[in-house]
């Protein structure tokens, strides 16, 4: 079973299935796995006979897809995933800054795609709560990337207070 | 100027650890390449032509004798000797090993330095006017405001993977020597009716290939919003700029190709999400930054005073330097005094480790122990007292950074170029040699006036060729390396880009359209102009007649 890791740096098994950006609604239902993490056209169609069909649903958006797209129907996916291309894009850090500022989002953030152990600690401070790793094997390994600072200069998702309030405070 | 705290020095412990255990496993082929490229880059690190190449942040300019020693160190314990200053206030060390740059983030760590985030698609040094908080014509201090976008800016989680490089220049000075209009931001501090102080706002400004000048998209931005502000703007950036094509990324693409009004209504609808929120500036905390930043223990002085008044009128070695590397401070009896680091024969902006050392010396006995570093890759001493100029300038001399040519023709900005950089085109350091042998006497120069020559080895501009009164451009044609001349920039508060003279020229041709160029100035020129007044009086064609005539 493949795994991903979580904010605590535990390795978790991960049973979702991932499915590509032209999966069509009937392929998604008749599906063999039960929990399935799709596209979002395929979501924004069909979320609500998705929901319904028993199976585990979450949504992913590439780093050309918004925030905004997502928003009103964000509570009702599993999770939100939100896919690095490339580790180089870095679209999906704002894009998850939006989703936990400007829309309130407080479910769980997953990165997918090429997400490397190097980027998770800024990863988790745009407010990810997941990470699938690129490379699965050393996670144990991996995960004190995630611990690589112990604070930040700047309000972050993760710690809106920034540095300078918190030594006033 | 800022010390660190307990915060700062842990996070940049930690960021020294952190860049060590990516060393190690890049070494130990746990990392690749293509991964490992981004770590190094936002520490410093690119590979050059002949070796790596690593670069030191001095935030905005500022710098202590005791770090100045710690670099003289570095560049004996770890390269060869001497080091570079850039064109946007830091430093380069040509020639470290990959696998002792960790040691050398170590060391710098010691004395409160780093190379964090001084190359790599994120947001670089924030620079500005080297003689803030001292400049006689001063609007307010810019430093402690680099200090706190020093601090946002530093592991910034959202925007270490921006599109392409950002840079933010601010400046408080009336005369702008921070080229803030060719930034990606550029702050100008200002003052509202009642006093407050607040930032005009430039977006979208920069050089390289496409080299755009910053449009205004906030008139006044109090200083309480600066920080949110950034952010609004960094995001519709890091989500829309465009990465498809590396040479069309910049911000200042985007803000073309979007509009500015259109830009600015973006940053203005995503700023209503955080305005007024966590990221808001206190009263405390710009009051701690400032402390900073106060005066050092001046004496109370006369502004005149009759050593160096005979010494004047005797020496006239000490009389060109005193009018030229010599400028006017905010407090009577004392002077801003510029180390030219452009002695005929040197790099541009090459320092060796005894001067270096000898320099830090120098800070300490005549400048409170600190001193800057300028974006025309010079040094500056901004807190000499008048009465100690005679004995500064012969000191000065032994070392060979008395070069009276602050400001003239000779005071080159150059790039490293084809001799190290492995973008470049074509070398750069020569030219500037064989421009600066040409015209190398002060009563020549002195005639010519203030001028900015600024060459780049490539279209990336490092040289800041467009913003040059003339710019030089290091092109390949053929396998060959040739020169395009360019006329009319500057980088003043009045901004103008270069356009080009014609076709380019060989190496050994430049000297002489130099010198053409300068006769044609001197013709056409009207009592107490400079050459960009004279430039933009009369035009580019007087000066493309003369240098492209035709021999009969």
């Amino acid at each position: 079973m493949p795994k991903l890791i979580d904010l605590q740096g535990q390795v978790l098994d991960n049973p979702w299935v991932l499915l590509e950006k032209d999966t069509a609604a009937d392929m998604a239902a008749s599906h063999e796995s039960m929990h399935l993490i799709v596209p979002l056209q395929l979501w924004l169609s069909s979320f609500e006979s998705l929901t319904g069909s028993g199976k585990q649903i979450a949504v992913w958006l590439d780093s050309d897809e918004t925030a905004g797209s997502i928003a009103d129907s964000a509570d009702k996916a599993a999770f939100i995933a939100l896919n690095f291309p490339g580790f180089m894009d870095g679209r999906a850090y704002s894009t998850a800054v939006a989703l936990r500022k400007h829309h309130g989002f407080t479910g769980e953030i997953r990165a997918i795609g090429d997400v490397l152990r190097d980027q998770l600690f800024y990863m988790r401070r745009c407010g990810f709560s997941t990470f699938d790793l690129k490379d699965s094997v050393k996670l144990e390994d991996a995960c004190k990337g995630l611990k690589d600072f112990s604070t930040s200069y700047t309000s972050t998702t993760e710690e809106p207070l920034p540095l300078f309030k918190r030594k006033q405070a | 100027m800022y010390q660190y705290d307990e915060y700062d020095h842990q996070m940049l412990a930690e960021r020294v650890a952190q860049y060590r255990d990516q060393t190690r496993r890049f070494l130990a082929g746990e990392l690749e390449s293509a991964q490992f490229l981004p770590l190094r880059l936002q520490n410093g690190l690119y590979i050059q032509r002949l070796a790596p190449m690593l670069r030191v942040a001095i935030p905005y300019g500022c710098l202590s004798a005791v770090q100045l020693r710690k670099l003289a160190w570095i560049s004996r314990h770890f390269d060869k000797g001497y080091a570079h200053f850039s064109t946007r206030q830091n430093i380069q060390f040509n020639w470290p090993k990959l696998e002792e740059v960790p040691d050398i983030l170590e060391e710098l760590a010691k004395v409160q330095m780093h190379a964090i985030q001084t190359s790599g698609n994120c947001i670089r040094n924030t620079t500005t006017d080297q003689f803030a908080g001292v400049a006689s014509d001063e609007l307010e201090d810019s430093r402690p405001w680099c200090e706190i976008i020093r601090q946002w800016s530093t592991f910034h989680p959202e925007f270490a993977h921006l599109p392409r490089k950002f840079k933010i220049a601010v400046c408080g000075t009336r005369k702008d020597q921070a080229a803030t209009q060719v930034h990606d931001i550029g702050l100008y501090l200002r003052k509202d009716a009642n006093g407050e102080t607040g930032f005009q706002v430039l977006v979208g400004g920069g050089l390289g290939r496409t080299p755009v000048i910053g449009q205004v998209i906030r008139e006044f931005l109090p200083w309480q919003h600066l920080l949110s502000y950034l952010d609004a703007i960094m995001r519709i950036y890091n989500l829309e700029g465009r990465r498809d094509n590396k040479y069309k990324a910049r911000i200042k693409i985007l803000v073309k190709e979007l509009g500015i009004d259109t830009f600015r209504e973006k940053v203005e609808q995503e700023w209503q999400h955080s305005i007024n929120g966590p990221a808001t500036l206190t009263l405390d905390e710009v009051s701690r930054c400032k402390a900073f930043f106060t005066d050092p223990a001046y004496e109370e002085l006369e502004d005149s005073n009759k050593a160096v008044q005979d010494r004047l009128g005797s020496d006239l070695l000490f009389s060109h330097w005193m009018e030229r590397n010599v400028a006017a401070h905010k407090k009577p009896g004392y002077r801003i005094v510029t180390l030219c680091l452009k002695a005929t024969g040197n790099a541009p902006g090459d320092i060796t480790a005894e001067q270096m050392e000898f320099v830090a010396d120098l800070a300490e006995k005549f400048s409170f122990a600190e001193l800057r570093v300028t974006h025309e890759q010079n040094l500056v001493l901004t807190d000499v007292r008048l009465a100690d100029t005679p004995a500064l300038f012969d000191a000065l001399k032994q070392e060979y950074l008395a070069t009276p040519y602050t400001g003239l023709l000779n005071d080159i900005i150059c790039c490293p170029g084809g001799d190290f950089c492995s973008l470049a085109n074509a070398k750069s350091i020569p030219i500037a040699e064989s421009i600066q042998r040409r015209f190398d006497n002060f009563e020549v120069q002195r005639k010519i006036g203030n001028i900015t020559l600024n060459i780049s080895g490539c279209m990336n501009a490092c040289g800041h060729h467009h913003v040059g009164n003339i710019g030089i451009l290091g092109v390949d044609k053929k396998g060959e390396e040739f020169y395009q001349v360019t006329l009319g920039g500057s980088s003043d508060h009045d901004t103008s880009l270069g356009k080009v003279l014609g076709p380019a020229f060989a190496q050994d041709e430049i000297p002489e359209v130099i010198s053409k160029i300068l006769d044609v100035f001197e013709v056409h020129r009207q009592e107490g102009e400079n050459f960009i007044e004279t430039f933009r009086r009369i035009g580019m064609d007087p000066f493309k007649e003369r240098v492209y005539a035709k021999v009969d």
